[in-house]
């Protein structure tokens, strides 16, 4: 599903990521875990196509498409989701319109007809319950005063209303109190599927004892140096990062 | 001649030539104009008010004031202008002189609408206590201009306690008689209790370089309410100056709203002059400027007595070249304790080329009040707009749900339909 080949990219001439290779397959659940600075956000950043950083080697193709080539709203349309670490706050713009105009957006670029606002009401009303939000929070201002947890929660309703084929879950579980992850976790869990897949970028272990990733990546100066199954999420609670930067250093 | 000389010439040709019809006071009133416009003539470039905008020096270059518009020039109606056929009472203005059969013939026992020369002759009194009275000759050059030539124009009145439902529009549709220079006025009365919307539309599309000098004086009486709505949609071609002046009796409510979306240079004048106690005053603005064009609104709320209350908020969003000027003055003069004014202007700006010189300006004399003001200049917020995009909507969608959002607040606040769907899908069409 999503082929990643020695990418490189940065910000303002400043090179982040320096050579990363991931293999997603659908069904699969990835961790990619790493100390601060090492360059995760910026992986999940470039995968969904934020202007400001510079891929400038490798190749990231997706269900068979080159994703860098593509347009944020083409990536979003071929099925990537993003839920944000810090989700934007609009203030004017109802969390309703935002997600009516975005799923017709979608469904035009995939040749189907748009949903009037009876059936688009029907389908969202389904996706709250999964994750618990409250409908009034539908006709207010976009994540305009929303609690951190909200703000998360709304990510993985707007995840569950739009279906994506590969979710990239950007710190999601940080600053969220235990409910709050708990509901968050129950939400992705629900949505998985078959067919689609699931990166959690995150800093802490808690979040795997809730989403049980197949796979964990641990990500460090801008490379994966080590990957392995749930139980490498374990050790790196247990032991922290330094054993893994003691073993890089000693190449 | 000089651009003063051919005034001049006119303004004695138009003395004569209303000479022996009703209205000593009014010919007055024009002479004591005419000497305020030619102490300093257009303003100067140097000219703290006008600073910004030198739509004196434009007009002087661009205009032969030869064509200055005269008592004969002919009033038609070639083309029917938009809400034409709206629910409301409609006055149709061409050429500064309202269309023969235009105004409405019953508009039944609260509210009468006529000819300003017509009111001289029927309300003496009316004329001699509001023409000229609000809208201070010495105060502006246009306005001066203005009043020295008026001669015609259109007479509003909303008898004490009537509450007129529909609402009155009057029609801008200059260009019949294909002058160049276009002075338009009107005098509105809402007496004691009553209550009227009014809409001065100015929407008519000539394509063909014209000055447009306009002056609206209203009165709102004590316990009276207005909503007053002008809209300014003509073409790219025109140089439009307004200047309005609503004063403000005991308890009274006042709204207005200014949109402006096309125009080369528009220069807004609106001054609130709260004469009394205990008024509410609402000012809410909206320009969409695109292109070479350059708005410029300067704004002034004079309050004069306690217990006044003011809020006014301005919102722009400005493409391509264009150019924004916003003045906000709140006074607050020595017997106006326990005022409340308020003052904000945002603004937007799409490219780098585009510009805003926005001043907000109060001075207070009074201790006990409670007075803020703040503006915000900036982009569209990238963050937002890759978010939108990131969920699947093209750019020029986001962009535009964006804008929308940036004006919506005061757009649902125009509840006359037909105006808010109307002003709300020009925007969307110079914002899409």
């Amino acid at each position: 599903m999503l082929s990643v080949k020695n990418l490189h990219a940065g910000i303002e001439g400043q090179a982040i990521l320096k050579g990363i290779d991931l293999e997603v397959k659908p069904g699969e659940v990835h961790a990619i875990m790493g100390p601060n600075g090492s360059g995760k956000s910026t992986f999940a950043s470039v995968l969904a196509g934020r202007e400001e950083y510079e891929v400038t080697e490798g190749e990231v193709t997706f269900l068979g498409k080159n994703l860098l080539e593509m347009a944020p709203e083409d990536r979003a349309r071929e099925g990537l989701f993003l839920a944000f670490q810090y989700p934007v706050e609009i203030a004017g713009v109802s969390t309703t319109n935002f997600l009516r105009t975005a799923v017709n957006q979608i469904r035009e670029y995939r040749g189907q007809e748009p949903l009037d606002a009876v059936r688009f009401l029907k389908h969202i009303k389904e996706k709250l319950a999964l994750v618990e939000m409250d409908p009034k929070l539908l006709s207010r201002s976009l994540n305009e005063g929303f609690s951190g947890g909200e703000k998360k929660k709304n990510e993985i309703f707007q995840m569950a209303v739009l279906e994506p084929k590969l979710a990239i879950l950007d710190e999601t579980d940080s600053g969220l109190d235990i409910d709050a992850l708990r509901i968050v976790a129950k939400g992705v869990n629900k949505l998985k599927s078959p067919d689609n897949a699931t990166i959690l970028v995150t800093h802490y272990q808690r979040l795997l004892d809730y989403i049980v990733p197949d796979y964990v990546h641990v990500l460090y100066k801008g490379r994966i140096v080590k990957s392995g199954g749930k139980d490498l999420a374990l050790e790196l609670e247990e032991r922290g990062y330094d054993w893994i930067k003691e073993e890089v250093a000693a190449g | 001649m000089d651009t003063i000389g051919k005034i001049e010439r006119h303004f004695k040709a138009l003395q004569e030539n209303l000479n022996g019809s009703a209205g000593n006071a009014w010919r007055k009133l024009r002479r004591e104009a005419f000497e305020a416009f030619t102490a300093n003539g257009f303003p100067k470039m140097k000219d703290e008010e006008y600073k910004y905008t030198h739509i004196g020096k434009v007009i002087e270059k661009k205009f032969d004031f030869s064509g200055l518009a005269s008592p004969t020039a002919e009033a038609t109606l070639e083309k029917r202008p938009v809400f034409h056929d709206a629910d409301a009472w409609h006055v149709f203005i061409d050429n500064g002189k309202s269309v023969d059969g235009s105004l409405p013939e019953k508009t039944g026992e609260g509210l009468e609408i006529t000819t300003l020369r017509e009111a001289a002759i029927n309300h003496p009194e009316l004329m001699e206590k509001h023409l000229g009275r609000h809208a201070d000759v010495h105060k502006d050059p246009f306005t001066a201009l203005n009043t020295a030539f008026s001669h015609e124009g259109v007479f509003i009145r909303v008898r004490k306690n009537a509450t007129i439902g529909k609402p009155i529009i009057l029609h801008y549709t200059d260009g019949g008689s294909g002058a160049d220079i276009i002075q338009t006025r009107n005098l509105i009365i809402i007496e004691d209790g009553a209550t009227a919307n009014i809409i001065e539309s100015f929407t008519s599309a000539m394509e063909k370089e014209r000055f447009s000098n306009h002056v609206s004086e209203i009165s709102v009486g004590a316990q009276a309410r207005l909503n007053y709505y002008k809209l300014q949609n003509q073409d790219k071609e025109i140089y439009q100056v307004d200047n309005t002046v609503i004063a403000q009796a005991r308890d009274s409510y006042a709204q207005s709203f200014v949109v402006t979306l096309e125009g080369r240079i528009v220069r807004n004048n609106l001054h609130f002059l709260l004469e009394d106690e205990n008024t509410e005053t609402h000012l809410f603005g909206l320009y969409v400027a695109h292109g070479q064009t350059h708005v410029d609104n300067h704004t002034v709320v004079d309050h004069q007595l306690p217990h006044c209350y003011s809020n006014e908020i301005y919102k722009g969003i400005l493409d391509n070249k264009s150019k924004g000027v916003f003045n906000g003055k709140i006074f607050v003069q020595p017997h106006a304790q326990k005022t409340n004014a308020f003052q904000s202007n945002k603004n937007i700006l799409l490219t780098d080329e585009a510009s805003i010189y926005t001043k907000p300006q109060l001075e207070i004399w009074a201790d006990d009040v409670s007075c803020s003001h703040g503006c915000t200049t900036g982009q569209l917020d990238e963050e937002q707009l890759f978010y939108l995009r990131s969920r699947g909507i093209n750019k020029s969608k986001a962009r535009a749900m964006l804008l929308h959002a940036f004006v919506n607040d005061i757009l649902d606040k125009i509840d006359i339909d037909f105006l808010h769907d109307y002003i709300n899908e020009e925007m969307y069409k110079r914002l899409d």
